[in-house]
């Protein structure tokens, strides 16, 4: 008997070793933050190109994390993209003229959202649409541009 | 003459095939007629707890060292690749990434294949040597609910247990080579590492992919034994046989189910 009990409470520590560090796992090394945390409010805004932004990507004011985007669509009838960002309770004072811009963190980086206050009294609130947008870059088009702008300069 | 040689290796091809059909055959069928046995064995927990102290808990300290290590060694590795590209911010997801998807799973498989799966072999191998066996289904015990079913139930329900805790204290030796050896800062290499490790594509897949490594290898090893010819011989080569074929396995597995997890990445 005396056994079977230094037995099962060794098995109950294994398990729980075992529970622990899924645990940790969970909470300390994955992002379970951004799926637990429901709240904050949501804001969209629509691109003519987004370039490779995904979902989950950072939406960025001053260089500092605000937000994620939630949610990325397709518009049919503007052809433009719709993205929707949802952006904590805390930053909750953005003025309703903020610009959105789709950047790119250092040269190789992954995509995020740069949003840029502007001067309007009111703030955005939830569902609001951010109208100033600017598209992501697209590398072959901007070299395209580049080349289009020097051959038309050197033929005046 | 030339005709003779070559049906003689076509029937040896064949008789080789059909020998490895049959065992695969028999491995399946085998396990068949053990899951029934499993849902008994909440009327009598004691004996997956004692299978479950044989198999999880004394493979414990080989899985914690091993994974305290691993992670040491890979945040040192990494590390002196990716100062070069001024990156040692993304040591904490990289060794994390490396852990839960992949090394922590896998090589706590293997770990176990060789800690467990042998020492299971060589207990049901023995056990059917001994005629301990036949003589459980004698008194109308089915050796295959009463020895077993526990066993698999244990090795599938530690080896998860198990692989978490690699990867936990693999991420944890990574940080502290990182934080103590080499400089990097500590905030970065948690911050970062909640930013790129996924809840569920990382952390739930790595758990998906050590639950089917723990079925795969606690199978082998029963039937290992069970197979196994009842001679001293026999049990050595199931021993053999089931740290091989496990390994060889989890491998293989591995591959399918990180194309299938993390292929269409993009």
């Amino acid at each position: 008997m005396r056994q079977s009990r230094a037995l099962e409470i060794w098995v109950g520590a294994f398990v729980a070793a075992g529970l622990a560090a899924l645990l940790m796992l969970a909470m300390k090394v994955s992002n379970i933050t951004s799926y637990v945390q429901g709240g904050g409010y949501r804001v969209s805004a629509a691109f003519e190109n987004i370039g490779g932004l995904t979902v989950r990507a950072p939406v960025r004011i001053a260089g500092v994390r605000i937000g994620r985007v939630s949610d990325i669509r397709y518009d049919g009838e503007s052809f433009q993209a719709i993205v929707t960002m949802r952006i904590d309770d805390q930053y909750d004072y953005l003025p309703a003229d903020t610009s959105a811009s789709i950047l790119t963190d250092g040269l190789l980086g992954e995509n995020y959202i740069g949003l840029e206050p502007g001067g309007a009294e009111e703030s955005l609130k939830d569902g609001d649409r951010i109208e100033i947008t600017q598209s992501a870059m697209v590398l072959e088009k901007l070299i395209g541009q580049f080349l289009f702008g020097r051959s038309k300069g050197s033929g005046d | 003459m030339n005709q003779r040689i070559t049906t003689t290796v076509l029937q040896r091809l064949g008789h080789w095939a059909l020998g490895r059909l049959q065992r695969l055959g028999r491995g399946n069928l085998f396990l068949l007629h053990v899951v029934p046995g499993l849902p008994g064995l909440l009327a009598r927990p004691g004996l997956m707890v004692q299978q479950t102290f044989a198999i999880g808990v004394l493979s414990l300290p080989i899985v914690v060292v091993a994974g305290l290590f691993v992670g040491m060694v890979l945040a040192l590795q990494l590390y002196n690749t990716m100062v070069d590209f001024g990156a040692e911010q993304s040591l904490g997801p990289v060794v994390a990434l490396s852990l839960v998807r992949e090394l922590g799973p896998v090589v706590t498989a293997l770990l176990f294949a060789g800690r467990a799966g042998s020492a299971l072999a060589a207990e049901i191998g023995l056990m059917k040597a001994t005629e301990q066996l036949s003589s459980m289904e004698m008194m109308a015990v089915d050796p295959l609910r009463r020895v077993v079913a526990p066993r698999l139930a244990g090795g599938i329900l530690s080896l998860p247990l198990l692989s978490a805790i690699f990867s936990a204290v693999g991420i944890s030796g990574g940080f502290l080579v990182a934080t103590g050896l080499l400089g990097v800062d500590s905030n970065a290499y948690w911050s970062q590492m909640r930013a790129n490790v996924d809840l569920f594509d990382d952390v739930a897949n790595g758990v998906i992919k050590s639950v089917v490594f723990g079925v795969v290898v606690t199978w082998i090893a029963v039937f290992e034994g069970y197979d196994a010819a009842p001679t001293s011989e026999g049990v050595a080569r199931a021993t053999t046989r089931t740290v091989v074929n496990s390994s060889l396995a989890v491998l293989g597995l591995d591959f399918i189910l990180t194309a299938l997890m993390f292929g269409d990445n993009t």
